[in-house]
């Protein structure tokens, strides 16, 4: 079998594995949307103009859990646990077993969009930018693919799995609270939007605003997360480990 | 020994951590077909020797080859043709028994039938359990399990049995007999002596990054050759002639010896004749666990 095939054959056993912790994949559908009810009632106040913002803004939260927060703490629980080192012992090739996890956790990341996208469309009257489809897709694909990479890269300063989510959500949360995504940026300090400006989730949100705006996408955004998605994997490829780190 | 009937063969083999030199000059030969044990303390190179033959570490000089291959350079190749059971178990808990057989089946270019392999393990009972619901006895077999699905010529068992109930032991030993008797090369590391005696044809000790003993069993150390000890205690009053060139300690006599036949004889023609009772008498030759002891210079057998 081809490295394609066997990636695509280890997508069909992480996803049964997926499904039979019901309880983690209930959170996992659920987490974003609880976010998005409390971040409209509190910050909006119910206006619609919120609802507009924390629509798109929920989406990229919700890609960023289920690609960065989710493939860094399971590989690196899995890594502790000894089943990267055990699958090293095989002859499946190191990037098919690294790209079924990577295939996985964009289709969860996907099927969190259609379902945030969904509940705005139902419950807040925002309307799925079906006009701007293929920049949807362009955006979601890259900001899903670099930050993957950025959690797998991630997984090289994670000592162990009891640190995974301290890390994990250390180097995340900050960013999304700065970022437009968990609150806006209008009227910020200068140098909270300055800052934001450097790191990708920044860009993430500028895009995903636009395309449901309606507002022309700026590349530049795509070139930002491109660019942390490229560090991403030169990280990952210097300093993946396979081995528990003692 | 023709280098083709070698399983395995180690020369000069070499790595250091730092500062620290873990392997040294370390020769090693395994023939095609039979179970080698390595003991040795931990800390003596045993892991780090097992995990350069795997492919899973780089060396730093000497010669290695495996089935043929060099890890280092053929490493892909090399996994087709050895199974894996690596100390700690890392397992996915959600996928059933048979399921997770099936998926690492599929890594392999020409895999055993999964039912077989279950079979052969003794899980039939439990194919369609989660592994997170299996004792670990269970789990340990499906490690196996999962080291046999892609039909290896060469399999490495590390520390197979740590942690096992008795029971659960000797049947994992049978597993073990019976991959033996499939022609199959087994290199075993293990602490347990009992584990060495009863499964290995020969045994490697390591000591300090070098072998320090290897060959059989009953061989090994000069366990065969050695003196024997002879020991008894003698009912107060009496005394044991001066040309048995006993050591005495309280009433406890021990003797040794070369020649435990003639001596025996002798010993109890004095006995009788005297008309004394040999208390506790214990002919022993030095145990496997005497001998790993003396080598490896640890008053701990880890």
């Amino acid at each position: 079998m081809s490295g394609i095939g066997l990636a695509v054959r280890q997508v069909r056993f992480e996803n049964r594995a997926f499904w039979r912790n019901p309880a983690a994949a209930f959170f996992t559908f659920v987490f974003p949307l609880m976010f998005m009810v409390i971040f409209n009632v509190l910050i909006g106040r119910g206006s619609g103009d919120a609802s507009r913002f924390y629509t798109p803004a929920i989406i990229v939260f919700a890609v960023i859990t289920a690609t960065y927060t989710n493939l860094a703490m399971s590989v690196a629980m899995a890594r502790d646990e000894g089943i990267l080192k055990r699958m090293r012992g095989t002859p499946l090739p190191a990037w098919s077993y690294l790209a079924g996890r990577i295939i996985h956790a964009v289709v969860i990341a996907v099927l969190l969009v259609v379902i945030v996208a969904a509940f705005g469309a139902l419950f807040y009257n925002v309307a799925v930018p079906w006009a701007h489809l293929p920049e949807l897709a362009v955006t979601l694909v890259l900001g899903a693919a670099s930050f993957c990479a950025l959690g797998l890269a991630l997984t090289a300063f994670i000592p162990n799995a009891d640190a995974a989510p301290a890390v994990v959500n250390a180097t995340i949360l900050p960013l999304l609270f700065i970022s437009n995504v968990f609150i806006r940026l209008d009227g910020a300090p200068a140098w909270i939007d300055t800052l934001s400006s450097v790191f990708p989730v920044r860009h993430f949100a500028n895009a995903m605003l636009a395309i449901y705006a309606g507002t022309p996408l700026a590349w530049s955004d795509l070139a930002v997360i491109a660019a942390w998605g490229a560090a991403g994997v030169l990280l990952a490829l210097r300093f993946f480990s396979w081995e528990p780190r003692r | 020994m023709a280098d083709s009937e070698l399983a395995i063969r180690v020369r000069g083999l070499k790595k250091a951590y730092g500062e620290i030199e873990a392997v040294r000059e370390l020769d090693l030969d395994v023939a095609r077909g039979e179970v080698f044990a390595l003991l040795g303390p931990n800390g003596a190179g045993k892991t780090t020797t097992v995990e350069i033959l795997e492919g899973y570490r780089s060396r730093d000089g000497g010669e290695v080859s495996v089935l043929g291959i060099d890890p280092a350079r053929q490493a892909s190749r090399l996994k087709e043709q050895i199974g894996i059971v690596l100390q700690s178990t890392g397992l996915s808990g959600y996928l059933t028994v048979a399921e997770a057989v099936e998926m690492y089946a599929g890594y392999y270019a020409r895999p055993r039938d999964v039912d077989e392999v279950v079979a052969l393990v003794g899980l039939t009972d439990a194919r369609n359990r989660r592994i997170n619901q299996l004792s670990g006895g269970q789990r340990r077999r499906v490690d196996l399990a999962l080291a046999l699905v892609g039909d290896p010529d060469l399999l490495f068992l590390d520390e197979p049995t740590t942690g096992f109930d008795p029971s659960a032991r000797r049947q994992a030993w049978d597993v073990v007999r019976d991959l033996a008797g499939l022609g199959k090369t087994i290199l075993l590391t293990t602490h347990y002596m009992d584990e060495a005696q009863s499964l290995a044809g020969r045994v490697a000790i390591i000591a300090d990054g070098r072998i320090v003993a290897q060959g059989t069993p009953e061989s090994l150390g000069g366990r065969d050759t050695g003196k024997t000890a002879i020991s008894f205690s003698l009912p107060e009053g009496h005394s044991l002639p001066e040309s048995f060139a006993a050591q005495q300690a309280g009433s406890v006599y021990e003797i040794r010896t070369e020649a435990p036949t003639r001596l025996l004889h002798e010993l109890t023609d004095w006995a009788l004749s005297a008309d004394i009772e040999l208390a506790g008498i214990e002919v022993a030759r030095p145990s496997l666990e005497d001998v790993y002891l003396r080598l490896t210079g640890s008053g701990e057998a880890a």
